[in-house]
């Protein structure tokens, strides 16, 4: 690994969203009008746009960033720039962090809007740190350009990847917690969704929302989505070969 | 046809052959899928010339590049690139490779894709201005001032590729292994690459390995290893091909060796 090539990847990468403001604003608007047509669906129960409005603070970074890193490592597979890439003198470390650093940056900014929007526009109750809101928002997002890295390497197109969105995420997203709480479901779907990392991101999010301090669970459900995401991460950078046939 | 029945092998050689290979294989194979592409190839390339490598689509050029790059998988038998095996972590800073199809990105402009890939090349800081320096010069080498700020996905199929050149370029690589650079182009642009070529090789003492399927560039080489379905013909100078076939080009060279294949092929049956 080497920083100044991880550091350039990363600027080349947002470099080549900046040619692409639809999708910058696109990153950044939906989550928050999500947001906020969920409050207004709720309208008549804040309860349930508490519990859920921040549950989906935690869900969308990891969605988004699942898509856009998914098909951004698939264009630079089937572009042949991959190739190119790893004929020369780049680690695939360096290529994989780069990655991360600049979704993970685009992450901060769609999570401090989503977050912000949500407190102080919409009035979501929280008992605890916005800081930890967006910590656990961060984190997800981290686990979601892990995930997308990772599926690339099984697509073959772009089509593929779209359609990996609702295979990897649909399931974690009944199985979170989102819908009902998880000691409620069918102990077999139970004990599924202990393993699955989204589980984890809600549970997180709903540990900010009801305690003040920082809680032993937190503290478990930050570390494990962060121990998942640098894991897939590690078997993103294992599934790219400097050989191909 | 009649044969003039040429003299053998008295073409006087124009370059005299320098002491060690840029590139030598041995029994080198290739299996791409369930059937081998390339069969216990033996050839070396010369360093410091301009190798072509030619012969119809499919014959294998590609697949060859991509081994002595390194990018190729299921390589067989001995394959020593610039004294290392290829594919050896201290060859990649040492060998520009360009694939057939441009691979740049097409939502950065040219001058962008080369800074990054300058950047992978000659990492840091306190490289930026060598940096700066290299990539002017690359986008004079391949033409493309006038484009060099123009996004790449905007750009013409020929201006691509000379970008994807241009990638090849950065750095001083001792080894180019360019997959087909000109298709596409029209003949000044052609002429003007291969008078670049030359001075690359003749310059910097930088061994090139051009793969074509145009036999009127095999002309322009040094050397010439002709490909047919996965084995060499013919590893040669022009001269010597030309004179050793009794052709009057190299293109009615390859095609008697061909069809001299052929024959061979066929009259066991």
């Amino acid at each position: 690994m080497n920083a100044a090539r991880t550091l350039a990847t990363a600027a080349r990468v947002l470099r080549q969203l900046r040619h692409d403001p639809r999708s910058i604003a696109l990153m950044l608007l939906v989550p928050c009008v999500m947001l906020f047509l969920l409050r207004y669906v709720f309208d008549g129960s804040p309860g349930t746009f508490d519990s859920i409005g921040a549950s989906l603070l935690g869900i969308f970074p990891l969605i988004t960033m699942f898509l856009v890193t998914s098909i951004a490592t698939l264009r630079e597979r089937t572009s042949g720039t991959l190739e190119r890439l790893l004929a020369m003198p780049l680690g695939k470390g360096d290529l994989i962090a780069g990655y991360a650093l600049a979704f993970g940056a685009l992450a901060v900014v769609q999570s401090v809007l989503a977050t912000a929007l949500a407190l102080w526009g919409l009035g979501l109750d929280v008992t605890g740190s916005a800081w930890l809101l967006l910590l656990v928002a961060l984190l997800d997002a981290l686990l979601g350009t892990a995930l997308g890295l990772f599926v690339s390497a099984f697509a073959a197109s772009e089509f593929q990847a779209v359609q990996f969105m609702p295979a990897v995420i649909f399931p974690q997203l009944l199985l979170c917690g989102l819908f009902i709480s998880r000691d409620k479901m069918q102990p077999v779907l139970e004990g599924i969704s202990n393993v699955l990392p989204m589980s984890y991101a809600v549970d997180g999010m709903n540990e900010v929302l009801r305690h003040t301090d920082l809680t032993a669970d937190f503290i478990r459900d930050a570390a494990v989505v962060a121990g998942c995401a640098v894991l897939v991460l590690a078997l993103g950078a294992a599934t790219l070969r400097r050989r191909t046939a | 046809m009649p044969s003039p029945s040429p003299s053998p092998s008295a073409s006087p050689s124009p370059s005299p052959e320098p002491p060690a290979a840029a590139v030598r294989a041995t029994d080198l194979t290739v299996v791409r899928g369930p059937r081998p592409v390339l069969h216990a190839l033996d050839f070396t390339v010369p360093r410091g010339q301009i190798t072509g490598l030619l012969g119809p689509s499919g014959c294998g050029k590609s697949t060859l590049m991509r081994a002595i790059v390194g990018t190729q998988a299921k390589v067989t038998g001995t394959l020593t690139v610039l004294g290392h095996p290829a594919g050896s972590a201290e060859l990649r800073s040492r060998i520009g490779y360009v694939t057939q199809a441009p691979s740049v990105y097409a939502d950065l402009t040219a001058r962008q894709n080369l800074d990054y890939f300058s950047a992978v090349l000659q990492p840091g800081r306190a490289a930026a201005s060598h940096r700066r320096d290299d990539v002017a010069r690359v986008i004079t080498e391949v033409d493309l001032t006038s484009h060099a700020d123009a996004l790449a996905g905007n750009l013409s199929g020929g201006q691509l590729s000379r970008v994807s050149l241009a990638v090849a370029l950065l750095g001083t690589p001792e080894l180019l292994v360019l997959d087909e650079p000109t298709v596409g182009l029209d003949p000044v642009l052609r002429r003007d690459l291969w008078n670049l070529f030359h001075s690359i090789a003749a310059e910097r003492g930088a061994t090139l390995l051009v793969s074509s399927h145009v036999m009127d560039e095999a002309e322009r080489c040094h050397r010439l290893l002709l490909m047919r379905e996965g084995e060499i013909l013919a590893d040669d100078s022009p001269d010597a091909l030309r004179a050793g076939t009794g052709a009057a080009t190299v293109e009615d060279a390859f095609l008697h060796l061909v069809d001299q294949a052929n024959t061979l092929q066929r009259s066991p049956r």
